[in-house]
């Protein structure tokens, strides 16, 4: 498979259609996993790099998942193309810093990537869309038994898996869920959730995770601890939490509704207003309008079918999506010309928000209690 | 008082921390604070600096910086990285790693997926270990018939580990 086709297919879990997709954009479950009495990809030495990248990428390349996959090293990457895949989650940060010795091998459906000689050896993540980390954690689960037939995993059996970072050692996992929280931020409750979550172990992060800032009322939720607990455990105590912040997203909305209305639609009215209009936007205000937008769409003020071009937005205003679909590469203001451009062409068929639409829907018992909408 | 990291200067910045109910408390220079990053708590765990410490004493004490035999990795490479150079260092440095690894994790030992050629080699380890501890007893109790029976245990065991 080319890079061409990667662009041209959007990715399974890009089309947001997994249990409460409205609220979590994506699940994600990664597995670290390193070669015995061999030197963690930071302390190898380029040759014993390129080895122990020819020992592994094969045995990835010939995985009954991996069949008709994209495969590439990453010195054949373009910076642009790098970007490109970090922006859709498929490979991390560090990883596109990479260069000689390393490769990332991913399936058709992007839903399964596997990075060799990232930190650790192999990185082998499952994304899918909504709140899916058990079936995430089966299918990487499933390509790591099959893998450790085939290649010697380095582990202790009283500390699990070995990984060059201490943090990951034991289970080698991290299960994190991209949640759009919107209600929690307008209503003022997001750090005391922030917090809560923090205080049980459970790290939240901005949106290209560590040290990322929160853009697009978008967060990273994710385990922070790796030994002395199962992974079924662990991706069980994470969903509850995700549960229950979903829950209180959900009761925010209504209170936004039922007691901040006013500040409600006028975010909403404003956001509309911007993005059909401006002629220059930077990735962050385009992200942060287009999580208005898609409150809007979560609340009814438009129509559900306007739900795609919204969540394509997410992605296409990116700065590497914008350039590669451009294909030229282009300085930032240009790029936020061309980002306000696309954006006003596809809201153009956008209705107009329509508040009436939300009041009779939050009336028909979507909400336990009866509303007093005037 | 006197740094606990570079031990010439007084201590102007004391930190104590509460984990798993046991307190530890490190005393540091303004300089070395500043270079520990203390400043900022937010980037910082007290863990890490132990095993900074554990690593600065060792060094005084005369023991050449111990270094990794499959690898050459050295707990200064450790300090400077955050990370470590292979599986094997794991074992290299199991002491100083033994305190951060406790501070870190919910727990101190693994007890989720493992390879499944290490279910056999842990089963054949208890087995070994078994063993040896009843031939140890055989002998003291200067029990020859069955101590030379355990032996010949042992060795069919060794025998099935090699393979």
């Amino acid at each position: 498979m080319r890079f061409s086709n990667v662009m041209a297919t959007g990715g399974e879990w890009l089309r947001g259609e997994g249990p409460h997709h409205q609220i979590v954009i994506s699940s994600r479950v990664r597995l670290a996993r390193n070669l015995r009495q061999r030197a963690f990809p930071g302390w190898a030495k380029k040759a014993e790099r390129t080895q122990i990248l020819e020992l592994i990428k094969p045995r990835v390349e010939e995985l009954p998942e991996m069949q008709d996959s994209f495969s590439e090293l990453l010195q054949d990457l373009s910076a642009l193309e790098k970007q490109v895949l970090v922006e859709r989650h498929l490979i991390s940060r560090e990883h596109a810093a990479k260069s000689v010795g390393s490769a990332v091998i991913m399936n058709r459906r992007q839903t399964l990537s596997i990075m060799v000689n990232e930190e650790d050896h192999l990185r082998m993540q499952s994304i899918r869309s909504g709140l899916q980390l058990k079936s995430a954690f089966k299918l990487v689960d499933k390509v790591d038994s099959t893998l450790e037939a085939k290649l010697d995993f380095a582990y202790d059996a009283r500390l699990g898996y070995l990984t060059a970072c201490p943090t990951n050692v034991g289970t080698g996992m991290r299960a994190s869920a991209m949640l759009h929280l919107p209600g929690l931020v307008l209503s003022e409750m997001i750090n005391q959730v922030i917090q809560a979550v923090n205080k049980i172990g459970l790290a939240v992060r901005g949106l290209y995770g560590e040290g990322t800032e929160a853009m697009g009322n978008l967060f990273q939720i994710s385990n922070q601890t790796t030994l002395g607990e199962k992974e079924d455990e662990i991706i069980n105590r994470l969903s509850k939490v995700i549960e229950t912040i979903i829950e209180k997203e959900h009761d925010a909305r209504q209170m936004l509704i039922q007691k901040k209305s006013n500040t409600l639609w006028d975010q909403i009215g404003r956001a509309y207003g911007v993005l059909t209009f401006a002629h220059a936007m930077t990735s962050k205000e385009a992200l942060n309008l287009l999580s208005i937008i898609k409150l809007g769409v979560d609340l009814g003020a438009f129509p559900e079918d306007r739900r795609l071009p919204i969540d394509e937005l997410f992605i296409d205003t990116q700065p590497a999506h914008l350039q590669k679909s451009s294909q030229q590469k282009l300085n930032a203001e240009e790029r936020d010309h061309l980002r306000a451009q696309i954006i006003r062409e596809r809201l153009r068929v956008f209705p107009k928000p329509d508040i009436s639409k939300v009041a009779r829907e939050s009336e028909n018992g979507s909400t336990p209690e009866p509303q007093n909408n005037e | 008082m006197l740094c606990d990291v570079c031990k010439c200067n007084d201590a102007t910045v004391f930190l104590t921390q509460i984990l798993e109910g046991k307190m530890q408390k490190v005393n540091l220079c303004d300089a070395c604070s500043k270079e520990k990053g203390v400043q900022d708590p937010t980037g910082f765990a007290l863990a890490d600096l132990l095993l900074g410490i554990g690593a600065a004493e060792e060094i005084e004490k005369g023991a050449p910086s111990q270094k990794c035999p499959v690898c050459g990795f050295t707990q200064a490479d450790f300090k400077k990285t955050g990370r470590l150079g292979c599986s094997v260092c794991y074992v290299t440095f199991a002491e100083g790693l033994g305190g951060l690894l406790k501070a870190m994790h919910k727990g101190t030992e693994h007890v989720g997926k493992l390879p499944q050629r290490a279910h056999r080699e842990i089963e054949l380890g208890d087995r070994m270990r078994a063993l040896t501890d009843d031939l140890e007893k055989a002998v003291a109790a200067e029990n020859y018939e069955s101590a030379a029976a355990l032996r010949d245990q042992i060795k069919q065991l060794e025998h099935e580990k090699a393979i």
